[in-house]
């Protein structure tokens, strides 16, 4: 490795009117009966809601697929707003900003291959994002190695919860009890 | 807002101004008082000293940082967990393409009905890789405050003028050598609530991809010789000089534009690993 990184810095809190796209929590293609809703809350150090989080997801496609595709934010060359996404193509990506109670949804297809979305946590007074995954129940989440590396109430924390039909629960501690699992990559 | 202007300063208990949003309140304290500069600026120097001690080379800023107030209760007090699967989804990432831009997204001095108020710039670099390899094709996004210190969010409630012709959000897809390039108008300073007379020295927010979903950065562009610097705890947060000095911009004389703009160069480095795969297997 030749070149020294460029640090990160916090996204603060005015990214609001720049980052969000409509569509963005809209994995999963326009009524498409696979669909799955995945949402929860995003919680401080002293369980109060974050209002001002930004959550990404990435995943490979239902057929297994890690190539994503165009389309997450598409624009209107005409009038220069947001198209939104087509409703067909699956980009693999989602970017969600939390409400003002700190909660968050995402609709989407589970992966193919993987029994995890990733996600990526950006917020006012988080100088640095924070990688985490919702692991989704079913036979490869009790057999993955990074969960059973894990303390049983640590990988608690990494574990969407039924929470309805097709509809999963995934809240997001940053820090104190049940702080979610970060994770890193070096 | 009172047509009465009164000098804002970050004490709340300051008197002329309306209630402040939560976005700008002061973090909650656990001191009870409102901190000043300079027991801010001793705290910087003290992890700064504290970081130089340690003799290890960090990069990035830690997410516990005191001095800026709004992290207390925002970063993970447990450990990261290390993942060393080669089969890890993360060594993949999103993609966008000619969809995701239009060609006037990249001028914010654009799209409105007339011209922005303000020093207009031109902002251009590369985005690389820790290898130097060039980030092809990916979205670079950019927003930040106008001329006069104010962004075009409703929480922000700084008493300085919105700009009806400027919003501050842009973004492009870098070129075949990893370039970008912005025009825009250089942004103010603005204060905000992390302790009395705090002020953000002038900077635009990036959010850019690489390859990989482990590359991904939000991080800050600032501009040399801003007086400014020093006093930021959210620049200071990265306590390695040199890796500080790599977030400000370098003015680039050839860059400006005679009569039209002046010229800021800013490479940007992607940190983290990716898939070895080549742009021909994608």
């Amino acid at each position: 490795m030749s070149e020294l990184p460029t640090p990160a810095q916090t996204v603060g809190p005015f990214y609001g009117y720049a980052l969000p796209f409509p569509g963005g929590p809209q994995i999963a293609p326009a009524g498409h009966p696979g669909t799955l809703t995945v949402h929860g809350r995003v919680y401080d150090g002293e369980g109060a809601p974050v209002p001002d989080a930004l959550l990404e997801i990435w995943q490979p496609g239902p057929d297994g697929s890690r190539s994503g595709a165009p389309g997450s934010m598409r624009r209107d060359p005409a009038t220069g707003g947001h198209a939104g996404r087509d409703g067909v193509v699956f980009t693999g990506f989602g970017r969600i900003a939390t409400d003002a109670d700190g909660n968050w949804a995402v609709r989407t297809l589970p992966p193919g291959d993987l029994p995890y979305l990733s996600v990526c946590v950006f917020a006012r007074g988080l100088l640095h994002h924070l990688f985490t995954r919702i692991y989704l129940p079913g036979p490869e989440t009790d057999g993955d190695p990074l969960l059973a590396s894990l303390a049983p109430e640590r990988r608690a924390t990494l574990l969407a919860a039924e929470h309805g039909p097709r509809t999963l629960r995934f809240d997001i501690r940053l820090q104190g009890p049940g702080e979610t699992v970060f994770l890193d990559f070096p | 807002m009172t047509a009465k202007r009164s000098p804002r300063t970050a004490d709340p208990a300051a008197g002329g101004v309306e209630p402040r949003h939560p976005a700008r309140q002061p973090e909650r304290q656990h001191t009870g008082m409102t901190p000043t500069q300079q027991e801010i600026s001793a705290e910087i120097a003290a992890r700064r000293a504290a970081y130089l001690g340690a003799g290890e080379v960090r990069h990035h800023p830690p997410r516990d940082y005191p001095p800026y107030r709004g992290s207390a209760l925002r970063h993970p007090r447990e450990p990261l967990v290390a993942v060393h699967d080669p089969e890890a989804a993360e060594l993949s990432g999103p993609v966008f393409g000619a969809t995701d831009v239009t060609e006037l997204d990249a001028d914010l001095t654009l799209g409105h009905t007339g011209e922005p108020i303000g020093e207009r710039i031109t902002v251009t670099g590369r985005v690389l890789d820790r290898d130097g390899r060039p980030v092809r094709g990916q979205l670079v996004e950019i927003w930040q405050a106008n001329a006069a210190g104010r962004y075009a969010h409703q929480h922000d409630r700084h008493p300085a003028p919105l700009d009806p012709h400027f919003t501050g959000t842009g973004r492009c897809l870098t070129d075949d050598q990893g370039r970008y390039r912005f025009t825009t108008v250089r942004p103010g300073a603005y204060p905000w609530p992390n302790h009395t007379n705090a002020w953000r020295p002038a900077h635009i927010h990036f959010s850019l991809f690489g390859t990989a979903f482990t590359q991904r950065l939000v991080t800050q562009l600032y501009f040399p010789g801003d007086p400014l610097l020093g006093y930021d705890p959210i620049l200071q947060s990265v306590t390695d000089d040199a890796a500080r000095a790599r977030l400000v911009a370098a003015y680039d004389h050839e860059l400006s534009v005679p009569a039209w703009s002046l010229g800021y160069r800013w490479d940007i480095v992607l940190d983290g690993p990716a898939a070895t795969w080549t742009e021909e297997d994608r």
